[in-house]
């Protein structure tokens, strides 16, 4: 057994999903005098737990709406779950899709500093590495130029950069690496695979099979908020796999078909 | 959560760096393009100070002086406290809105974000009084010892901002129209705290009450007390005191207890 680098403990996540959503004033004390204000529990996560050892590079899959990009926000610690407990050891850096999260009217270069102090990094650490982020980055002269005038290839590259740059001990894509050219694309795997070698613990989500193959050696299902599988990856591969087309979703589809032949 | 959460102080020194990113950011973004920039914080008040004076001066048949301090001066104290407090609710109101993106993605203590921005708007007020110090010794207001008391009053202020803001910033999540709620209470703040008329005639006619409930009013009279010299008004200081306690504690508590949940109505 390795060091542990994070323990996910029972946990569960429960959204209210208010049937429409009360964000006024007015609609709040209407319903609060009718006393209409209605919530719909979701558990999107129910008594997951699982522990990830440093250096395992590990996917999450599962079909949409199984609750892989809820994991992570609690891994994060982002959202607070309802119920268990998610320790981490080791700093977390996510990346971020397309840029989000970076100020449009700052420029490159600003926008390097202020993801860097957003990420809990001091001033000396970003001057010391900022060369090396402008470099990956492969942005040359428009590192000064405002991000909104960036394409959305430039910002992932920017994104990337700056969270694989800083040598986080945790590292977490959700739906990243698809983004950018193809020279690009090879390049961020590259990345991530000599970061491996150095130890750090991937968190990988994505529906392209060929890219966990590429990254991952351990793999999680999830599967409408529950833990299905953890372990091998090829082994939860089949498991994903096998579900999908010889389970519900392919009778479904053979009834929709059915249906559209009529 | 992966951030252990008792450790407050430990994790403020943390991300301090992010403070003052975001306290730059702030400033930086609202003036760029302006070919004058940050001198804007001073020739903005000067010119509604110039604006207001000729209007009340001349419509009025105001002349000279207003509790002892030449009109001017007495106009701009009272304009760049209240537009302090404005700019910095507003903005703390908004912030963590507009850095939705980042907290949904990455974990840093939420406090930062509405308290950068009353930081910001303080910073960009403690320049505009230079103005308030140009003017002052153009219309040759006599110094007095009390002008360093004048400190007393803006750290109040200050007190009052974080504490309306820590409310305003939790409420807004929930509640999208506390937005221009707000803008209104504000315009009736400004009307109620005699930024330019004497309170005289108010206090009169026995509506003296509207500017004493006012915590705002009783932090720019106190701070026109400290440029005339006359000293503190002691019960309005203490009214103004509790009332940036009473905030404080409010919203610390309301945005501890809330903070969990932005991410859910963002």
């Amino acid at each position: 057994m390795g060091k542990i680098a994070v323990k996910v403990d029972n946990v569960g996540m429960k959204f209210n999903l208010s049937s429409n959503k009360v964000d006024n004033l007015k609609e709040y004390f209407v319903r609060f005098i009718k006393r209409n204000i209605m919530y719909k529990e979701f558990w999107a996560l129910r008594n997951v737990s699982f522990t990830i050892e440093k250096g395992d590079r590990v996917a999450i899959i599962g079909s949409n709406g199984s609750g892989k990009s809820t994991i992570l926000k609690i891994i994060a610690g982002v959202l607070k779950p309802t119920e268990g407990s998610v320790k981490s050891y080791g700093k977390i850096v996510p990346l971020l899709e397309l840029g989000a999260g970076f100020d449009p009217q700052y420029t490159g270069a600003e926008n390097i500093y202020l993801y860097g102090a957003i990420l809990g990094y001091k001033k000396e650490f970003i001057d010391e590495k900022f060369n090396k982020i402008v470099k990956f980055s492969e942005l040359g002269d428009f590192i000064n130029v405002p991000v909104k005038n960036y394409s959305s290839g430039m910002k992932a590259r920017l994104g990337f950069s700056i969270a694989t740059v800083v040598e986080p001990e945790i590292l977490i894509l959700d739906e990243v690496l698809s983004v950018g050219d193809v020279k690009f694309r090879k390049k961020s795997l590259r990345k991530v695979n000599r970061m491996m070698s150095s130890g750090v613990t991937v968190l990988f989500v994505s529906h392209s099979m060929n890219q966990v193959r590429k990254v991952c050696n351990k793999a999680i299902v999830l599967e409408h908020g529950a833990l299905q599988f953890y372990g091998d990856l090829e082994e939860a591969i089949t498991k994903y796999e096998g579900e999908n087309t010889t389970g519900k979703g392919q009778k479904k589809y053979e009834k929709g078909n059915n249906v559209r032949n009529i | 959560m992966g951030i252990p959460k008792i450790h407050v102080i430990a994790n403020f020194n943390k991300y301090k760096y992010l403070l003052s990113q975001l306290v730059i950011k702030d400033i930086k973004l609202k003036y760029r393009k302006s070919y004058l920039g940050i001198v804007w914080t001073l020739i903005e008040p000067l010119l509604t100070m110039m604006v207001l004076t000729m209007v009340f001066s001349a419509f009025l048949g105001r002349n000279g002086e207003a509790s002892g301090i030449p009109f001017p001066v007495y106009i701009l104290a009272g304009r760049l406290l209240y537009s302090f407090f404005s700019g910095a609710t507003k903005g703390s109101m908004k912030s963590i809105r507009s850095n939705a993106a980042m907290i949904k993605k990455v974990y840093v203590p939420k406090y930062m974000y509405p308290l950068a921005s009353i930081l910001s708007n303080f910073l960009i007020f403690l320049i505009s009084l230079i103005v308030l110090l140009g003017v002052a010794i153009v219309l040759r207001v006599k110094p007095t010892l009390w002008m360093f008391a004048a400190i007393v009053p803006i750290l109040l202020l200050l007190l009052m901002c974080v504490g309306t803001g820590l409310i305003l910033s939790t409420m807004a999540v929930f509640f999208r129209d506390l937005e221009y709620l707000w803008g209104v209470a504000l315009m009736l703040i400004m009307y109620t705290c005699a930024i330019f008329y004497e309170p005289n005639r108010l206090y009169k006619n026995g509506y003296g009450w509207l500017l004493d409930i006012n915590p705002l009013y009783g932090v720019i009279r106190n701070f026109r007390n400290c440029i005339s010299g006359v000293g503190f008004h002691a019960p309005s200081m203490i009214y103004c005191l509790s009332f940036g306690i009473v905030t404080i504690i409010i919203g610390t508590i309301l945005f501890y207890k809330k903070q969990d949940n932005f991410i859910l109505n963002l």
